[in-house]
């Protein structure tokens, strides 16, 4: 479907570095989004295979205890702020519009402020590499080990600052996400029919709006802690260490849920796809994920089970966390419903969404066994609890981030990703992935502590902890055999029709890549899956009647200057104040250019 | 749905596979194997977590492999072979409503006998317990029996057969407390009191292995400590010799330069005027059988090169330096020997 002449408005040149930094066009953003996640990853697997490397063997050498310290924690930052958020992002900025039927999202310019904050937000969270000063005390940062008096350097200040820009950046997308999602849906496209990725979205966006203000007023806590003499969390002045943990955890366990719901969004959609058949228990997916979020913030305190938590509450957090095994089960059983039946494609993308269900459930069992706090006593700190967090982030977030990749790349490029070396690199993952987390369990139950930069001989520990790191280089091979794929792909022309799955969501009814505009007429949606409900009662979708004026937001540079602006004042704290005084006059600089800026 | 053959065969490699996989995990986990596996339990307590324990892992092993036959026996059972139609259907409310059942069932099963341990675990200790204070310390374990008039670090004695109590601290930053096979772990956390107790099963001549479970900072991999479990007597002979103040064998010569040097900033020997806090108490460092908080043998030469530059062994750590202009290669000796004498 090619773009009607004459619609588009003629102010945009849509080529050239210029046109990327000053775009507001939801698809750009998202390609944006795609490709700094992706390097985000490349880096922060670099930081896990040095992690790995050092413990190949015992009392290894390779790496000194300071720079492992920065590694492991900024291996951890890297990955969920910098890499599996983003890229998630990216999809739920380039499919949202797609999928409901709309033209951009609800606040184009906000959506590219978003970006352009997490662009200098994972910069400067990162930076501190560059002056051998990185964030050292783990992702989840417990205080005291963070106050000036045991981190002296400038490592939790790059921790806070950067934090706190990331934390705006998700804060902008999420609302935009949720408004787009409840006001800006084609004609029919009432929300028990959107698709489940979308569904995912917008939970995740009211998690993320709620779930940002207690680490935003934690981190802010302990900026104030280091640079203004409070006493927040020093025990020495009234504090209490375990008031960071709190504050901390109700953050951190609904962003647990942030970085898996998309991809069990994602699957959602590839699986029925390729099974040719109708997600089985649509209603129950979506009242699963909306009881998951639900609960998500009544179970933080299962992180603390071991800082002596009375018995009460430790039975009642435990309670909870079981209970999320429910609707987590509930979602289990009803992909496996949505392949019963099914006339299934081995696709790339569908080995990924099938590899996620018995992957991912590992992940989720030995997050129940946690959630027992007895047992977690045993497993708390271990590698055990390294093996859970990877079996569900990595084969479960980035198993999804990759199915999605696969599925959807045609959309976005116009070409379809080689599927032989999709699948050398799905099966070098899968074993890479096996190889390298789960003898992580037989290393936590044979007491393996997590965070040790090095561990003696005749623990029982040599062995896995070898197998383990193999494991992470074949991941890093999986991976370059990605890189390789995208390059061969990128070379060849564009030529894929609208729909090359026989997929049954509305993204697929524009042209791929889609025009600027999306779609040239806005869709009617007849069901919930728009595109088979017509293909089996013989309806086409409506046809562009001649010229339309079609209003496309113009491209906007506040957003990258405001952006710049936030990010002088953070280096200001790190550096000299002067630099924070010359970041705000930026900022509402830009802030009163984008105020009046003509918005047609 | 019949299965044909392959797809069987498919399902069975998997079966087995599981199985090879828990065979494996059975010998990793193994006490014998690895010395501070947290399924080796050696106390009442701990015991009783290790049943629970096992009652959650076979409920985790029979849903994880009833999840793997469903995906591999629907994934490859309906693969598209050209003539299969998919069937078109949305859901089936009597099977959602069964699976949703499964889980709260499961669920219910698990959560019972979990609020029974933690209730049981929080009960007061027996009043005959012996009271033991752990305090953490960037990078090393005090302890204290205030009964007893006892101070060591890193290496700590219990009676079998009956209850130890403990109650924990930290001085700086958090910490974490734990013998994988004779207790669950517990934090130290500066401004907060913790407690654990539990009755070791039998006196073993090995020491249990324990060590710093929460990031503390650089060496937080290199504070480790040992804890005895001995018999009545022996524990009885042990505290004896600990409570008193340093032997009267105690090398002279080493003595006065420990007394000449800095070491008495941070470090206590009863029976000199060394009462330094900062440090470990080594009134008794020569009847350990580790230093450094368990990372090495007290030999003479790791002696000498952790006074030299401890941080060479244990980055981070707070002990300063000791270059030959303010300690000489004989004094230096002197003082290995006097540490060593002080059993």
């Amino acid at each position: 479907m090619a773009t009607t002449a004459g619609t588009l408005p003629q102010y945009a040149t849509n080529t050239g570095l210029w046109s990327w930094i000053t775009t507001v066009d939801h698809k750009r953003i998202g390609t944006l989004y795609l490709f700094t996640g992706f390097i985000w990853l490349l880096v922060g697997g670099l930081e896990a295979i040095l992690v790995r490397t050092q413990l190949a063997v015992p009392n290894s050498t390779v790496i000194d205890a300071d720079l492992y310290n920065q590694l492991f924690t900024m291996h951890a930052l890297t990955m969920i702020f910098l890499a599996i958020m983003p890229m998630t992002a990216a999809f739920s900025n380039w499919l949202i519009p797609l999928m409901i039927g709309a033209r951009d999202v609800a606040f184009p310019r906000m959506n590219a402020l978003s970006y352009w904050l997490y662009f200098f937000g994972g910069i400067f969270l990162s930076s501190g590499f560059l002056f051998g000063e990185a964030a050292s005390s783990g992702w989840f940062a417990y205080a005291p080990l963070t106050t000036n008096q045991y981190a002296p350097g400038r490592g939790m200040d790059f921790y806070t600052l950067g934090l706190l820009i990331l934390g705006v950046s998700s804060m902008v997308a999420a609302l935009n996400f949720a408004v787009t999602i409840i006001n800006m849906r084609a004609p029919g496209m009432t929300m028990m029919r959107l698709p489940v990725f979308i569904w995912m979205t917008l939970v995740i966006s009211f998690l993320l709006f709620l779930a940002l203000p207690p680490l935003t007023v934690a981190l802010i806590q302990l900026m104030f802690d280091r640079h203004f003499t409070t006493h927040f969390f020093i025990v020495d002045g009234g504090g209490d260490p375990i008031m960071w943990q709190h504050l901390f955890w109700v953050f951190g366990h609904p962003e647990v849920y942030i970085l898996i719901l998309p991809a069990m969004g994602i699957i959602s959609e590839v699986l029925p796809t390729f099974s040719r058949k109708p997600l089985f228990g649509y209603a129950a997916m979506v009242f699963a994920a909306v009881a998951i979020a639900f609960l998500s913030w009544a179970v933080w305190s299962h992180h603390m089970f071991t800082t002596g938590l009375a018995p009460v509450p430790r039975a009642i957090f435990s309670a909870n966390t079981m209970l999320i095994g429910v609707p987590t089960g509930v979602k289990i059983f009803n992909w496996l419903g949505t392949l019963y039946g099914g006339s299934i494609r081995f696709t790339t993308a569908m080995l990924f969404a099938v590899s996620f269900i018995p992957l991912f459930t590992i992940g989720g069992i030995s997050g129940v066994m946690h959630s027992s706090p007895p047992i977690d006593s045993q497993h708390q700190d271990t590698y055990m609890v390294v093996a859970h967090i990877h079996y569900v982030l990595v084969t479960g977030a980035l198993i999804g981030v990759f199915s999605g990749l696969f599925y959807w790349f045609p959309k976005m490029f116009g070409r379809m990703l080689d599927e032989g070396l999709g699948k050398w690199q799905f099966w070098l993952f899968f074993i890479g992935v096996n190889l390298a987390f789960f003898p992580m369990h037989f290393l936590g139950l044979a007491g393996m502590p997590r965070r040790i930069y090095t561990y003696d001989a005749g623990l029982g520990w040599d062995f896995w902890n070898m197998v383990s790191t193999i494991g992470a280089y074949v991941i890093g091979v999986s991976v370059l055999v990605f890189i390789w794929n995208f390059f061969k792909t990128m070379s060849k022309p564009m030529d894929q029709p609208n729909n090359p799955w026989g997929a049954p969501t509305l993204e697929w009814a524009t042209s791929s890549p889609p025009p600027e505009h999306d779609f040239d007429v806005v869709p009617v949606v007849r069901a919930r899956d728009p595109l088979w409900y017509d293909r089996d009662h013989g309806l086409e979708q409506p046809q562009p009647t001649g010229h339309e004026h079609i209003h496309i937001p113009p491209p906007s540079y506040y957003p990258i200057v405001m952006s710049f602006g936030v990010l002088l004042m953070a280096v200001g704290v790190t550096t000299s104040l002067a630099v924070t005084a010359l970041g705000i006059p930026i900022v509402i600089y830009s802030v009163w250019g984008w105020a009046l800026e003509p918005t047609s | 749905m019949r299965m044909p053959r392959g797809t069987w065969r498919q399902v069975a490699t998997l079966v087995g596979l599981s199985l090879l996989v828990s065979i494996l995990s059975g010998c990793a986990i193994s006490g014998a194997y690895a010395p501070m596996s947290s399924v080796a339990p050696a106390s009442d307590h701990a015991r009783e977590i290790n049943t629970l324990y096992r009652l959650v892992f076979y409920l985790a092993v029979i849903v994880f492999i009833g999840t793997m036959i469903a995906s591999l026996w629907f994934t490859l059972g309906f693969r598209d072979n050209g003539r299969r139609q998919a069937r078109q259907f949305h859901g089936n409310a009597r099977l959602e409503v069964l699976w949703t059942i499964i889980p709260v069932v499961i669920v219910i099963v698990m959560a019972v006998p979990t609020f029974d341990r933690i209730f049981a675990i929080a009960e007061p200790p027996p009043s005959d317990a012996i009271k033991i204070e752990v305090i953490g310390h960037q990078f090393w374990f005090e302890f204290r029996y205030p009964d007893l008039g006892i101070t060591t670090a890193n290496e700590v004695h219990v009676p079998a057969g009956r209850a130890a109590s403990f109650t924990l601290r930290s001085d700086d930053v958090i910490h974490s407390f734990w013998v994988p096979q004779l207790f669950g772990k517990v934090d130290l956390v500066p401004g907060h009191e913790n407690h654990v107790w539990f009755t070791p099963d039998a006196a073993r001549e090995e020491a249990y292995l324990g060590q710093c479970y929460e990031l503390c900072g650089l060496s937080h991999a290199n504070m480790r400590f040992r804890m005895f479990v001995d018999d009545t007597a022996k524990f009885d002979a042990w505290a004896k010799n600990e409570a008193a103040p340093r032997s009267p064998s105690a090398v002279a010569a080493g003595e006065a330069v420990f007394l000449r040097q800095a070491c008495i900033g941070c470090h206590t020997v009863q029976g000199t005027t060394a009462a330094g806090k900062v440090g470990p108490n080594l009134t008794h460092f020569g009847a350990r059988t580790t230093m450094g908080a368990g990372i090495m043998p007290p030999t003479a030469d790791n002696l000498a090169k952790w006074i030299r530059n401890s941080a060479d062994f244990k980055p981070g750590s707070l002990m300063p330096a000791q270059a030959t202009a303010t300690l000489n290669d004989q004094d230096l000796q002197a003082l290995v020997a006097y540490l060593q004498s002080l059993k």
